[in-house]
């Protein structure tokens, strides 16, 4: 049976939200921007019209207003964006129970059907269309075909409010002639690689030698080519699937450079007390903490340690994410931001190797304090109770400990993808 | 003020009295915006998830007859709303 994989993509998301609410803006040059007085002041989505102007997501404010004076911005709402999120993901199970987000706004639906064809596959697409427009009012581009990487390329090639198909009739013609990077998983630095090589379009990519491939590039290589030949045959990972929680971290950039020790350690303290309060929600305990320290030109470091044994408390993570700090990075400040991580999972209720010293003892009662502490903050709020270091300069007080609810997908997970060998 | 939205100041929210049914209906009865009057609604005539073109947002869209009007009343997650 031919897979029929669709992939519907919300155009240009945020700044379509925005436009649903507040109607003075549509049809207008408008953005979505982050706050410039905490210094994220970038264009994080942008409306048709702004598009047209030339913005594009990730430019400063300044660079997009002078491509465009009359550029309307206005700030994000991420709990509006999660709960369409929601509304279109609870549309598309109405179809398939087979649907696998990816981001807020990007999901894949395998909706197979013994005996569908291809002009069925594509009349599904334009009812899921149709009703989203009608019930939500915003309009998504998608792509069908019989896998999950030329679907997503194929919700790209006709935006917005489009249906394109990209099968094994037509791949050839419809995706060949794009540029390598409108492939999933060919990132930038794989791009420059395979452009040194000489390859510059999906098609070089596909009729290039596997063996060269796999010299120059490795596994991926072979990967990228069997992709770029519609050999994908990772499935479509249904709602319930689980996913394996394999690292809990956060990161911010305050509202200014990150210039002492003193400060470094504040932000530390913050970002540990949310990694230290997410492990804990979910039943976890980490091995190995690192800390990446991004400087003002924008270039990052990472360095990490492992413990002797898992914790999951909040001082413990604190402490040694600060002595890795100064150990590494101390005479490398300023930095622009910093982001702490906690790896090597174990379940909370995992057997602890006990010693001669007391440490487990002593671990386990600072893990009863932070099981009081979360508790004051469950029922009374963050500001409950504070870190006394973290009150020592006001502009950290707007970090956000709870941390940020979107996080990074990854496409390539653990046995989430699968190929043919070309 | 803090009845009107933050993107359309001429959005204004509405008290509504609505039946809540035990599998998880709920049927609006009367509504009144700001100091205006109580509206009683005589009939419901279309319940469906829309957009609001005129005043902006998206929700349950409930079509009502008034006397001779036909209004809609939207419940957009935990508020409401009119347009004309």
């Amino acid at each position: 049976m031919n897979r029929i994989i669709l992939h519907s993509d919300a155009d240009s998301y945020y700044a379509s939200v925005e436009c649903l609410y507040t109607p003075a803006l549509r049809g207008r040059p408008m953005a979505v921007c982050g706050s410039p007085d905490d210094r994220h002041g970038i264009v994080l989505a942008k409306s048709e019209p702004a598009k047209r102007l030339g913005v594009k997501t990730g430019m400063a404010i300044w660079q997009a207003k002078a491509l465009c004076p009359s550029l309307q911005c206005v700030p994000p709402d991420f709990d509006l964006y999660l709960h369409f999120s929601q509304k279109l993901r609870r549309i598309y199970q109405a179809y398939t129970d087979k649907v696998e987000p990816f981001g807020l706004d990007e999901c894949w639906l395998d909706v197979s059907a013994a005996g569908m064809d291809w002009a069925q596959g594509e009349r599904l697409a334009h009812a899921i269309r149709r009703r989203i427009r009608r019930e939500t009012g915003l309009t998504v581009s998608i792509g069908v075909s019989d896998n999950k990487v030329f679907a997503k390329l194929a919700s790209d090639y006709k935006k917005p409010n489009a249906v394109t198909r990209i099968c094994p009739e037509n791949y050839r013609q419809a995706a060949w002639p794009l540029p390598m990077s409108s492939l999933i998983y060919a990132g930038p630095h794989t791009c420059q690689k395979l452009a040194r090589l000489g390859l510059y379009t999906i098609g070089d990519l596909a009729r290039a030698d596997a063996g060269m491939l796999e010299a120059r590039l490795g596994k991926n290589g072979i990967m990228l080519k069997a992709f770029a030949l519609g050999l994908d045959q990772s499935p479509v990972k249904a709602v319930d699937a689980e996913e394996t929680i394999k690292s809990v971290g956060n990161s911010t950039t305050p509202p200014h450079d990150i210039r002492t020790p003193e400060e470094a350690r504040a932000i530390l303290y913050l970002l540990a007390e949310s990694v230290g309060e997410r492990l804990r929600k979910s039943g976890f305990k980490g091995r190995t903490i690192s800390v990446t320290a991004r400087n003002p030109e924008l270039v990052s470091h990472t360095r990490q340690r492992t413990l002797t044994s898992p914790t999951a408390s909040t001082g413990q993570i604190a402490r040694q994410a600060i002595a890795l700090f100064e150990q590494q990075f101390s005479p490398l400040l300023p930095f622009r931001s910093l982001g702490l991580n906690c790896g090597q999972l174990s379940g909370e209720e995992a057997p602890v190797q006990m010693d001669f010293l007391g440490e487990a003892e002593r671990n386990d009662r600072a893990q009863r304090l932070d099981q009081a502490l979360d508790s004051l903050r469950y029922r009374f709020g963050h500001t409950i109770i504070r870190r006394g270091i973290v009150l020592a300069d006001p502009a950290f007080n707007r970090v956000n400990p709870a941390g940020q609810v979107i996080h990074p997908v990854a496409f390539l997970r653990e046995d989430g993808v699968s190929y043919a060998r070309p | 003020m803090q009845d009107h939205d933050r993107r359309n100041p001429n959005k204004v929210y509405a008290k509504v009295r609505a039946d809540h049914f035990p599998d998880g209906r709920i049927l609006p009865l009367m509504f009144r915006v700001e100091d205006g009057e109580t509206v009683r609604i005589d009939r419901i005539l279309e319940v469906r998830e829309a957009p609001s073109l005129k005043m902006g947002g998206q929700g349950t869209r409930y079509t009502c007859r008034v006397g001779a009007r036909e209004l809609y009343l939207f419940h957009d997650r935990d508020k409401w709303f009119v347009e004309e």
